[in-house]
Order: structure tokens, then sequence, then C-alpha cells
């Protein structure tokens, strides 16, 4: 184990991916020899070279094109998009080129690529920079979407995004960029599809996903110890495909459900999920399923207006000890 | 039109002059692919009124020459990429009729087991990379399989073909700055047919030619070839192939040419002036090739058992497509993911 930022998890899985797959290709805006805008690319341009580690102009429909072309006939790129919020830019080649191409040709066509992008808000960026539009990608079928809430994660699942057949949409919080945690050092290659459970509670089970991930795990603690309320917190990981098994399992548990959703709530992940619930275990609920999201709302850019809207460890708290008395 | 007298027999001049750059043999060829799209679609526009092909289809009579001209060129295992108006650039890679009228029809010999139909025609066996719907998609696309043949040093290359009203759309200049700057081994050839849908190309047009003067932007030739002339595409093909071949990166060629039927099978075209179906009819690619076949000195009875041979086949393919029963509803849930398989959830 070695002790990784958020940001070196993402260099270190490329790499050592890169290393044991000639393949394995990368491409993106300033993602080279700048090291990438939120420095998560650092060192790859310097071991891998030119060829395998490219700079784009500034063309996402470019960026994904080449991405998908390229993935077609037998390359792995992994393609950048800087910012979650500039795939607005290029949601055709997502939605209607790498989503459907392989179903469209009865199964003729390959797409094993990785988009990665920075999602999410808590930078102070404003509404075009900060948007989490998982949902978004959620919604369309042949694309699969994974999120990570910690440096381990990132390695492991974006390892197994790069090794995957299909295409991957790896959303990477960039408030979490930062965050530290230990690493295997040794490859590593997790599985995508599977939810962890992170703590283990009688009275309430959170699901939460990336950034809202150590936020639930800080309420869950802050439950028990002020309110004596014991919650499970598990952590999503991947929407598509979805682990319902745990999801489902977990629910019955405790009986009562609690999403932490950071997008925009009108058909946020959590909707989906808790229609999940509803369908396959309304009779195990002690309580209406309960969502806590970011408004329906552009975020604002003002410290104090973002965190407003952003679910917190204290709305956490606060709706959960309100809910579950 | 004046029908130029036809020299009976090889005459040494006629010979030589069949045996050029291009050939007998190649030239033979590419006059069977256009008589393959044009026969193919003709059947196709047919089986439509008849109720047996859904759904839209749009047809390429008049545009013949170009992907002819440009099939004839390709290497095997080259990649091609077209549109929604792509049974000629499909067809000319050498895909099954049967698959691709199965298709049409929604059958399961379908080539896309009845998942795509017509605006989607892929059959990457052939290199035939897919038919592409949204306008200018393919583009940045096309350039992505070129950087796949760069990097693999495989010498293949692709060629991406699209119409003039795609010149306006961003990724088409995101695609060639793209393609440029890497170098890549990608064509890019713009079949300029006057016409965007219903809309003349020149009223929403900066430039007077869509692609040709766009090219100086991306320190591109500025290349125009007469689009109803196989030889001539041949020829342009050729010299556009060897450079990226050989490490000089992309080029943008404009074929200019004419639809003779509407943009799709919904439209009747009124919007044309009168007359200008009529001129562009005199320079029908097909009869004119036919001609010069004939001046050439290929025997009549040569030319002909070409278009008996391709009317045969494709009349094999319509009985064969009729034939076959419709796909099975389980194709309609197979192949989102590469486990063959739909399902997002465990
Ligand atoms: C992004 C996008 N906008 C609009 C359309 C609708 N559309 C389909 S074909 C077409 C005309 C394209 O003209 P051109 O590129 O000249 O090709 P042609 O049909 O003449 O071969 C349009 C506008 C589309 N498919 N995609
Ligand atoms: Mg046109």
């Amino acid at each position: 184990m070695a002790e990784l930022t958020y940001r070196e998890a993402v260099a270190a899985a490329i790499a050592q991916e890169m290393r044991r797959d000639e393949s394995v290709v990368f491409l993106g805006e300033d993602i080279a020899k700048a090291g990438g805008v939120f420095k998560a690319t650092v060192g790859l341009w310097e071991e891998f070279g030119d060829l395998r580690v490219r700079d784009t102009p500034i063309s996402e429909q470019a960026i994904l094109g080449a991405a998908m072309g390229a993935a077609m006939t037998g390359l792995k790129p992994i393609a950048e998009i800087m910012f979650s919020d500039f795939l607005a830019v290029c949601w055709d080649i997502v939605s209607n080129q790498i989503a459907k191409s392989r179903y469209m040709t009865g199964g003729q066509v390959d797409m094993p690529l990785v988009i990665r992008t920075a999602n999410g808000g808590g930078a102070r960026f404003g509404a075009q920079h900060s948007q989490s539009v998982e949902n978004w990608a959620m919604m369309i079928p042949g694309i699969k979407v994974v999120a990570p809430s910690t440096p381990a994660d990132v390695k492991g699942l974006l390892a197994a995004a790069i090794r995957d057949p299909d295409p991957v949409i790896f959303f990477e919080q960039k408030s979490l960029y930062a965050v530290k945690g230990e690493v295997p050092e040794t490859e590593y290659v997790d599985e995508i599809g599977k939810a962890k459970v992170l703590r283990d509670g009688d009275d309430v089970t959170i699901l939460a996903l990336a950034l809202m991930v150590p936020r639930a795990l800080e309420a869950a603690e802050r439950l028990q110890v002020e309110f004596g309320i014991s919650a499970t917190v598990v952590d999503i990981r991947s929407l598509v495909p979805l682990d319902t098994q745990t999801i489902l399992s977990e629910t019955k548990k405790t009986g009562r459900v609690v999403t932490v959703e950071e997008n925009p709530r009108l058909c946020g992940w959590g909707a989906e999920i808790s229609s999940i619930i509803v369908e396959e275990c309304f009779y195990d609920l002690d309580m209406p399923i309960v969502r806590i999201t970011t408004p329906h709302i552009p975020l604002a850019s003002a410290d104090e207006l973002e965190d407003a809207m952003i679910p917190s460890v204290d709305q956490i708290v606060e709706t959960i000890r309100r809910e579950v008395d | 039109m004046v029908k130029r007298a036809t020299v009976k027999g090889k005459t040494p001049a006629l010979k030589a002059r069949l045996n050029d750059d291009i050939g007998e043999e190649k030239r033979l060829t590419m006059y069977r692919l256009q008589l393959e799209v044009r026969h193919l679609e003709q059947r196709a526009h047919d089986l439509f009124f008849q109720n047996l092909i859904k759904g839209t289809s749009h047809l390429a009579i008049g545009q013949e020459a170009i992907a002819s001209g440009f099939g004839a060129a390709l290497r095997p295992d080259d990649y091609t990429f077209c549109t929604y108006r792509g049974h000629a650039h499909t067809l000319v890679r050498g895909t099954s009729m049967t698959g691709m009228l199965g298709e049409l029809m929604g059958k399961e010999c379908g080539m896309l087991k009845g998942k795509g139909g017509s605006m989607h025609l892929t059959d990457v066996e052939k290199g035939a990379m897919g038919s592409y719907a949204i306008i200018g998609a393919h583009l940045p696309i096309a350039a992505g399989a070129a950087w796949q043949a760069q990097y693999n040093k495989t010498g293949q290359i692709a060629v991406c073909f699209f119409g003039d009203g795609t010149t306006n759309i961003g990724a088409f200049h995101e695609a060639i700055n793209f393609a440029v700057i890497w170098d890549l081994p990608v064509v890019f050839v713009c079949e300029n047919n006057l016409y965007m849908e219903y809309t003349p190309i020149s009223e929403v047009t900066a430039v007077q030619h869509p692609a040709a003067d766009r090219a100086s932007a991306y320190g591109l030739p500025s290349i125009i070839v007469d689009g109803n002339d196989a030889d001539a595409v041949y020829r342009v093909a050729i010299t556009a192939f060897e450079k990226a071949r050989s490490g000089g990166g992309p080029s943008l060629i404009e074929a200019k040419t004419y639809r003779h039927s509407g943009h799709s099978r919904a439209d009747p075209a009124s919007y044309r002036p009168e007359g200008e179906l009529e001129e562009w009819l005199k320079k029908d690619p097909i009869p004119m090739y036919r001609q010069r076949l004939l001046d050439f000195g290929v025997k009549e009875k040569v030319v002909n058992g070409i278009e008996e041979a391709v009317i045969q086949a494709v009349d094999e393919a319509t009985e064969a497509a009729k034939a076959s029963p419709t796909p099975p509803v389980e194709y309609a849930f197979a192949d989102v993911w590469a486990d063959g398989g739909s399902s997002w959830r465990n």
C-alpha cells in the first residue's frame, strides 16, 4: 500500500494499464505535457511519449470521435473531457455514436474506450463547470457509468474501465482530487458493477456516490454519536451496471433508505433506485424512501450559495434524524 | 446528347487508352460497381412502393461514380465511413446484396439483424465501418480509425464520405483540423450534390465551393473533381491514397454531382428549378461510362454482360431477402454490451 491522492491514483491506473497493454492510448486537452488541468495525468507523457499520450485541440467532438474510431478498429483509447459539463458539446458522439454502434450493427462493432471527466461541484466554478451529470450518462443504453469516491477505487475501477470491452464514462469528482488514501502499489484491478458497504448499521441505509460518500460516512458517525442512530453506508460506485442485489439486501436489513445525490433532483440516480426498491422490496420498508439531492437548480458560485445547495453532512444528519425518529 | 460513334474492335491507339494508368480491369470493375448501386437502389425504390421496405431511404442515384471510383481504388483492409445515403459506399466494399436488402426489409438475413436499417449499413469484415445519420459525426470517427492505422503502422487508410451540407457543421471543421495536425491517413470526400435536404447549399454557405474553399483554412490544397466521372474520381482517389499511406496526411476532396431523386423517399424535390434535373440527366455517370468503354473498344457483349449479371444478382438477392424470416424478437435484446446481452443490473 502507498498513500496516494485521488488525482495521483488516476495517473497510477493509466500508467499501470499502459505498461501492460500497448493498445491503450490517451488523448485530451492539456493532458500530455501539462499533465492535465487538474494535474491528474502528470508523468504519463514523460513515460509513454508522444505517440501514446497526445494533446489535442479544443475539439471535444474530435476527441471522442477519434477515440471511437480508434476503439472500433482495435485500440483501447482513454479520452479526457476536461469538465463533465463539456460533454454537452460532444453528446452526439457519446449518446448516438459510442453508445449505440454495437447494437445498431448487430454486434459487429467493438467499443472498448473510457471517457474520463471531472464532475461535480464544490470548487466555486459556477454552473458551467460544476454540474453533476452522472444521471445524464445513466439514461443512455450502452454506456457504463462509474464514479469513485476514494483513491483506491480510482485506481481499481479506472483500471477495470480500461480493460472493459464496453464504453465507460468515468466521473472523477473534482473536489476529491486532493483527498489521500491507501492504494495498492502492485497491479490492482477492481470490478465494475459492485457497490461497497462501507459501514454497517441497523437503523437506516444511506446510499451515496462519489463526493457524497465521505459526507455520508461523516454523517453516519455523527448520527451514531449524537443521536444513537446506527446507519449503513453503501458506496454505489457504479450506476451502470447497477448492483441492485447489494442495494436491495442492505435495504431489507434496515427497512429505511436515504439516497444522497449530488445531481440535480429530477431524474437523479436516486429516483431510479427508489423505483427499483419500491417495486422489489416495498414490504420491507418501514418508512418512505428519502432522497437528499442538490435542488433542481443550476449551481451558484459563491461559497455560501454553492454549499447551501449540495447535500452537506449537516443536511444529511438533520434529514435522517428527523425522518428516522 | 450527341452519341459518339462506337468504335468496333480495339485499334492499337484505343487499346493504349484503355490500358492507361487505370486499365481495362479497373474500368470494368468501376462500371460493375456503378451498376450494382444503380440497380440495387432502383430495386429498393420499387420494394418501397410494394410496402416491403419501411422507414426511409436516401438514394444516391446519379452519384454512383463517386463511391465506385473510390471503392475501386481502395485496399480490401481500408476503412470507409459514410452517411445515411450509404447503400453505394457499402456496396462497393463487396458486401452481400442479400444482407443489404434483407436489412432494408427488416428480415433476419439483414446485415444488421434488423437493428439498423437503411441509414446504418455496416459490414466491418469488409471495412465498411458504418453509415452515420447524425450529420458530421463520422468525420472525427474516421479520423480515429486512421489514427489506429497510423499508430499500428498498418498502411491502412480511412475514407469518409459526406455531403455538401455537412461542411457547415462543427464536427467537419474539428475533424479536418485534427486530422491535419496529427497527419492522419484519412481522405475526406464531400459529395456536393448542390442541396442539403431541400435547401440549395449556395443559400446557406459563405463560400462557393463548400468543401474546397474551406481546405486552405486547414493548410490543405483545394481539390474539385467531376463526381460523375468514375475515371476522374479514381485518379483523384489514387493520389490522395498515396499521400495518406506515405505519411503525407489527410486530403479533402469535393466531388461535384447531383442526386436524380429527392433527398429521401418522402421528398418529391419540387424545390428544384425547372430543367435542372434534365441537365444533370445528360451527365448521368452510367450511360457516360458505358459509352466510354465502348469508345475504348470494349465489346458491347462484355458491357451488356456486366449489366445482365448485376441485374441477376439483384434479382437473386431480392428473392433471398423476401424468403428470409423476420428477425426473432430476442434480437432486440442482444448486443447492447460486449457480452451479447442488454442487462444493466444484477
Ligand atoms: C445534426 C443533424 N442535423 C440535421 C439532420 C437532418 N438531415 C438529414 S440529411 C440532411 C441534409 C444533409 O445534406 P448533405 O450533407 O448535403 O448530404 P446529402 O443528403 O445531400 O447527401 C439533414 C439536414 C441530421 N441528420 N443531423
Ligand atoms: Mg447534399
